[in-house]
């Protein structure tokens, strides 16, 4: 099963290797992970997306709480949190199909961020669904390049994650 | 006042109450050297080798319960390291390992004995630490004694670059350690610990599986109790021995790989297994669906992710055995009634355990002709001190040492279980014997792993830790042959040591005294005449060549699958 994980750590040196090294050391998966500083200047935020049945999740949690630099791991499967992720897409847009792109993009309030004779460059945002779907259609029009940021996940509700 | 970084460091281990230190010099670490001359507090033991550095320090932690220090300098001294440092991981021991870096400007350039020592050992250490500023140092120290020693213990590396130890700063230690994203729970949920006596009393046939969490945190005397008090039979892996005692009624010895025909039929037939500080290890399951395949589980561990790693667990309980066990035994003081009629309702229990230690008791076929290893850690038993500390080499003599010493007091057996790493016992003995001057030591080696640090006899001999060495010759890589021949036709690949080496020379080499017995009836009197002999000795004893370590569960079978002693 495919789960959402919220990992809070101290902007250590290194940190990112040791959460790394945790799930390759330990032969976890990771499906995608991002991470950047938050509003409090000593502690980033990755948003990791891994897979595995319940016994797995629950020692990645427990592995990930375990590293010193760890300070708060929220597991996110229940649907508390939204999630949104950001792709960038070049695709090819040649006479006869410029305007499906167009269309496309529009349906799924993409914005064009760059243009030349022979592609259009897309930026979508959404939840990961969202992201897969614009995908799907632009696919067999032709896709030149594709970077997501894989998702970040936000709890619902009036709290923040400290409570 | 001002100091420099590699005076704060020294400063700073003696706040931590350090009194001995092993450390082997280099150009990244000579400022630390060179300021030890101002601390005559602390000790250097100078090994011959940085991985025997590690392994001394890791005897040290275990013997004495304190956090063991070893000191290496960049480059090669770091990563002759890294095999001491994952041994003291796997077995959760606290080490503080303080490694020379190149100066911070330099570090990724491929600097002159610079290696990312930090990449190499995140993996095998609990936390490690880069200074990258003097400043932070004092805080850094305190952290790495404070992680290495508390919730789950293990080593913690400190890289210390050149200019750090230099750069001046004011030094003050700090009194309080704060670490946001570290919060052992020491406490057990006291509502946990009912639900386990209930569990417990409503159990007819116990057991008690023992690890090395009881004698890591010090909890000997409140297991005790509990065992007394229900009655419960107890069997311990290989880091829980000494516990519990084995010369105890109660005491079912070694489950597991190599374990008692007794302990691995009571842990098949148990109706509740009660785990304390143990982790479920491969070689103590065996095949996993069959282990313990009537149980209910408990599971006490200071770490939540030993809990469930291996095993269905039905009831965890995270926090220190000392903890969890004080207040189960608070429990069961309340419930005399319930413990008394509990203790009736197991008796037929203990009868079949019984019935299994009679027909299938701990033995060997003893031999007037050839000296057999079992006879000799019999002997090592009955002529040592009660509390002489043993530790030993990786191979067939550490499961005999396990199987036939009897112990009987928690830090009394040093070995390598979770890395098993051959080269250990040697050093491990010398840092004991460091920690415990006038205890008597003694280290038991495969011819094997003997010859992987045996240069360390010369700093046995250099510090006067009279350390007793007892070689037990097969010259074969025992272990691995005995491999071979039960699974690999006799096909004695690569475990043939044919060299036949001098060990009372090899010991004479250094200063240190050997002697050497090739016939049972001199065992006796070279056990006798090692130990009265003062200083370092070695002692050989010329055994059985093809003798086997069994009973065996062969891997992956079930732990009721054993090939017993014929
Ligand atoms: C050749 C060879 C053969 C072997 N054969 C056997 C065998 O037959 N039988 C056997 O048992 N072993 C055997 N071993 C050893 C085996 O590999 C493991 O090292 C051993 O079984 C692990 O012991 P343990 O479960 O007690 O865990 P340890 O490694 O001692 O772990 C201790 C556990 O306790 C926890 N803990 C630590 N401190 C505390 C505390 N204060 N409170 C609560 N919990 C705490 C830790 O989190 C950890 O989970 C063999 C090793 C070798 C090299
Ligand atoms: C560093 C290391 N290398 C290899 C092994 C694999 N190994 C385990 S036991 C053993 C044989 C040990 O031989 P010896 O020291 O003579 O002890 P014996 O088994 O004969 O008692 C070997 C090679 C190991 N455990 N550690
Ligand atoms: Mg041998």
């Amino acid at each position: 099963m495919r789960h959402t994980i919220t990992v809070l750590v101290e902007n250590e040196f290194g940190v990112l290797s040791r959460v790394a090294g945790l799930f390759s050391g330990r032969g976890f998966n990771i499906d995608s992970l991002s991470v950047a500083p938050t509003n409090e200047d000593s502690i980033s935020r990755m948003t990791i997306v891994t897979r595995g049945d319940e016994q797995i999740l629950e020692q990645i949690t427990k592995h990930l709480n375990k590293l010193i630099d760890v300070i708060k791991v929220i597991d996110f499967t229940d649907g508390s949190a939204v999630e949104r992720e950001m792709a960038l897409v070049k695709v090819t847009a040649e006479d006869d199909n410029r305007a499906e792109v167009l269309r496309i993009a529009d349906i799924f309030r993409a914005k064009v961020i760059d243009v030349t004779p022979k592609s259009y460059t897309i930026e979508v945002t959404g939840s990961p669904s969202k992201v897969d779907a614009i995908l799907e259609l632009l696919r067999p029009l032709g896709l030149k390049e594709l970077v997501r940021t894989g998702p970040v996940a936000i709890g619902r509700g009036a709290k923040g994650w400290k409570g | 006042m001002k100091l420099a970084g590699a005076r704060i460091l020294l400063e700073c281990l003696k706040m931590e109450g350090v009194d001995t230190v092993f450390g082997y010099p280099g150009g990244t670490v000579i400022n630390i050297f060179d300021e030890l001359y101002s601390f005559p507090e602390i000790r250097n033991i100078l090994p011959r080798h940085e991985q025997a550095g590690v392994h001394a320090a890791d005897g040290y932690a275990r013997a004495s319960g304190k956090v063991g220090v070893a000191i290496a300098t960049s480059g090669p001294g770091a990563t002759n390291t890294v095999t001491g440092i994952a041994t003291a991981y796997m077995d959760s021991i606290p080490l503080v390992v303080i490694t020379g870096q190149v100066p911070t400007a330099l570090i990724g350039n491929d600097a002159f004995q610079e290696v990312d020592i930090i990449g190499i050992t995140r993996p095998c250490t609990k936390h490690n630490f880069l200074v990258k500023n003097v400043k932070e140092l004092a805080g850094i120290v305190k952290k790495a004694f404070y992680i290495a020693r508390t919730g789950r213990p293990g080593p913690v590396l400190i890289d210390l670059p050149k200019d750090v130890q230099v750069a001046v700063t004011e030094f003050k230690y700090p009194d309080k350690v704060e670490i946001k994203g570290y919060k052992p729970t020491i406490e057990g949920h006291p509502k946990q610990v009912e639900k386990a006596a209930s569990m417990l009393l409503s159990a007819r046939k116990p057991v008690i599986y023992v690890g090395g969490g009881v004698v890591l945190g010090n909890a000997a005397a409140e297991l005790r109790k509990l065992a007394e008090t229900l009655h419960a039979p107890v069997t311990t892996t290989l880091m829980g021995l000494g516990s519990f005692p084995e010369d105890s009624p109660l005491s079912l010895g070694l489950l597991g790989m190599h374990g008692t025909f007794y302990a691995n039929m009571a842990v098949t037939e148990c109706d509740l297994l009660v785990a304390v500080g143990a982790r479920f290890d491969d070689r103590v399951t065996g095949k996993i669906p069959a282990f313990a395949p009537h149980a209910k589980i408990i599971h006490m561990d200071v770490d939540p992710t030993s809990i469930r790693k291996n095993v269905r667990v039905d009831l965890p309980i995270v926090g220190a055995v000392q903890d969890v066990l004080t207040k189960l035994n608070a429990f069961l003081e309340e419930r005399r009634d319930a413990v008394e009629s509990f203790r009736k309702s197991i008796k037929p229990w203990l009868a079949q355990i019984e019935g299994w230690k009679a027909k299938q008791p701990m033995g060997f076929k003893e031999s007037a002709q050839v000296i057999k290893p079992q006879f000799v850690i019999r002997k090592l038993r009955e002529l040592s001190a009660p509390d002489a500390i043993i530790a030993t080499d990786v191979g067939q003599h550490q499961m005999w040492t396990a199987q036939f010493f009897t112990f009987t007091s928690p830090r009394t057996l040093l070995s390598s279980g979770g890395l098993g790493t051959m080269g250990y016992g040697l050093p491990a003995a010398m840092g004991a014997q460091a920690a415990f001057p006038e205890r008597q030591v003694i280290a038991v080696c495969g011819d094997g792993g003997f010859q992987m640090n045996l240069q360390e006899i010369a700093t046995l001999v250099q510090n006067r830790l009279p350390v007793k060495v007892c070689v037990l010759n097969n010259n074969y890589l025992g272990m691995v042959r005995q491999w071979q021949e039960l699974f690999f036709s006799k096909r004695y690949s690569q475990t043939v040591l044919d060299l036949p080496i001098d060990f009372v020379k090899l010991a004479e080499a250094f200063g240190a005294t050997g002697f050497t017995a090739a016939k049972p009836d001199e065992v006796e009197e070279t056990i006798r005449k090692g130990f009265s002999t003062p200083g370092p000795v070695i002692m050989e004893f010329k055994i059985d060549r093809e003798e086997k370590v069994l009973p065996m569960v062969p891997a992956g079978a079930s732990l009721n699958e054993m090939v017993l002693a014929s």
